[in-house]
């Protein structure tokens, strides 16, 4: 028989319809983070890697809270990318490294993660590298005049 | 064994990991990321990461230094192999290996002078990791440079701040300690007694727990809470068995009886094929292996015990726990020439056996894989 080559590897995961039952219960706690979220303002982070789930079980989760209306993808020492979930207040942020294979996910229950703001270092850093960058052209432009004169 | 963290420090005279990141262009957004990313590594609360982040920012950079005995070489296979993204360097640039005579390019006696320069300038504040037991019956076993593991071992341990014994070889002697232990097998723990040691038991460990590892000494300047066997608690404090998938499964009775019947399947409990995961400390149900892919079990393939003490003497890896196991320490002194010989005729008989069965296809059982 003529083989073909297939450059992908199968996996044959074993799956049941019985399976951890964690999905439920992680729901709730998302549900009693976003209680705390509304009324004390507390946010919430949930590494998706410490709860045992059996195969297909996260993309259960994943699934039951959907894509809402704002994504982000970042740059940082890989690509990490940061979504709403259907449920305002929850957000999934996954982080890649640089050969993108996954190395955390988390479930962040709070109005924005903390990932996505601008961070004062590097506000600082940036106010210096504009001012030193206007500096240099604003130097740039005397000697220019210098030098008609 | 001493368990004192706070007489632990990793400063010494080297840039701080944040000057490291910052030579290498990384934002404090991408700090973040990497405290994040190692917190879960290090499993931790996602709430500990202010907290990684303010202590990473006054971390010093440790010396390392990596000694490999009787080994495979599957533990510095592990670590190398399975995570070669950004974050994961930049915890190996924060970090200063300055002997690993696996990895190093440098051999011989120009190596073992790496060795002694890192010792002398960092006395006292060095991380020591040892993966591989080590011979007593005859040093001759194993060498390096001419060295004996156990001089090299204990010369080396003298001015460490504190050790990591990889693999279960190092921290329990591992398959060269099995019966009969040919080479007089020991572990690190069985020879040092003043310093502490941190076991990091599998073979081989997850290589996020390697590193896992290393990150909270970098990070905290201390070791981690450990168990009555030195192991990390974080990593190692719940059983496979009360961390896997199919648990419900053993709760509710429903085993695979072969590893190709329904029950197989349908990915039920494989405590009757012989997994060893209720008495099993690791973390492989969760953090997983190959970047979080799966791990034995979710493979279809029972826990072996890889990380408990003399997991290759405790019988059938293919016998459930409730089995009785034959005592194999028995089996030791049954080197009479009758009993040897007796061996080698069933050694012989199942051999033929498996030709045969290969020969005609037929299904290799359980049975005939214990012979």
């Amino acid at each position: 028989m003529k083989q073909t080559i297939d450059n992908s590897i199968q996996f044959n995961i074993q799956t049941s319809d019985q399976l951890t039952r964690n999905v439920t219960p992680l729901l709730h706690e998302v549900k009693h983070a976003l209680e705390n979220l509304i009324n004390n303002n507390q946010t919430t982070m949930i590494d998706l890697r410490s709860i045992p789930l059996a195969p297909g079980e996260e993309d259960t989760i994943l699934n039951s809270l959907g894509c809402g209306e704002v994504q982000a993808e970042l740059n940082a020492l890989g690509l990490s990318e940061i979504y709403e979930t259907t449920y305002a207040g929850v957000w999934i942020v996954s982080h890649f490294n640089d050969h993108n294979e996954l190395i955390g996910r988390f479930i962040e229950i709070t109005t924005m993660p903390e990932i996505l703001r601008s961070q004062d270092e590097d506000i600082l850093n940036a106010y210096h590298r504009l001012n030193e960058g206007l500096d240099d052209n604003q130097q740039t432009k005397e000697s220019m005049v210098e030098k008609v004169s | 064994m001493t368990n004192d963290n706070s007489t632990l420090t990793s400063k010494n005279d080297h840039a701080s990991l944040v000057d490291t990141l910052a030579s290498h262009g990384v934002s404090r957004r991408s700090f973040m990321k990497f405290c994040a990313a190692t917190a879960s590594m290090m499993a931790l609360s996602p709430s500990m990461v202010p907290a990684i982040a303010a202590a990473l920012e006054n971390a010093r950079k440790p010396s390392v230094i990596w000694l490999s005995f009787q080994e495979c070489t599957g533990c510095t296979e592990s670590l190398t192999r399975a995570h070669t993204g950004t974050i994961e360097n930049l915890i190996f640039d924060a970090i200063s290996l300055d002997y690993h005579h696996t990895l190093q390019a440098a051999a011989g006696h120009g190596a073992e002078e790496a060795r002694m320069i890192a010792m002398e300038e960092n006395h006292g504040k060095y991380l020591l990791v040892v993966d591989g037991s080590i011979p007593l019956d005859n040093p001759g076993y194993s060498t390096i440079a001419g060295i004996s593991n156990y001089d090299m071992l204990m010369e080396t341990a003298s001015g460490a701040a504190a050790i990591i014994a990889v693999g279960t070889c190092a921290t329990y002697g591992g398959i060269p300690h099995a019966n009969p232990n040919p080479t007089g097998a020991v572990s690190v723990g069985d020879l040092i007694k003043d310093k502490p040691i941190i076991n990091v038991p599998g073979c081989p460990p997850i290589p996020v727990v390697i590193t896992g590892v290393l990150t909270h000494f970098l990070t905290f300047g201390s070791i981690p809470e450990l168990d009555h066997l030195g192991r990390p608690k974080v990593f190692y404090g719940q059983s496979i068995h009360d961390r896997c998938y199919r648990r419900p499964f053993y709760d509710q009775g429903l085993f695979a009886e072969t590893f190709d019947d329904e029950g197989a399947k349908k990915g039920w409990c494989l405590y009757k094929l012989g997994c060893k995961g209720p008495t099993t400390y690791n973390a492989c149900a969760t953090t997983k292996w190959n970047n979080g892919t799966s791990f034995p079990i979710e493979s279809g393939h029972p826990c072996l015990g890889c990380s408990e003490p003399d997991f290759w003497d405790g019988g059938s890896f293919y016998k459930s726990l409730s089995m009785p196991t034959e005592n194999l320490t028995k089996t030791a002194v049954y080197a009479a020439a009758g009993a040897v010989a007796a061996g080698l005729v069933v050694g012989t008989a199942n051999k033929m056996k498996k030709s045969k069965v290969a020969a005609s296809h037929e299904r290799m059982t359980i049975d005939d894989l214990e012979k």
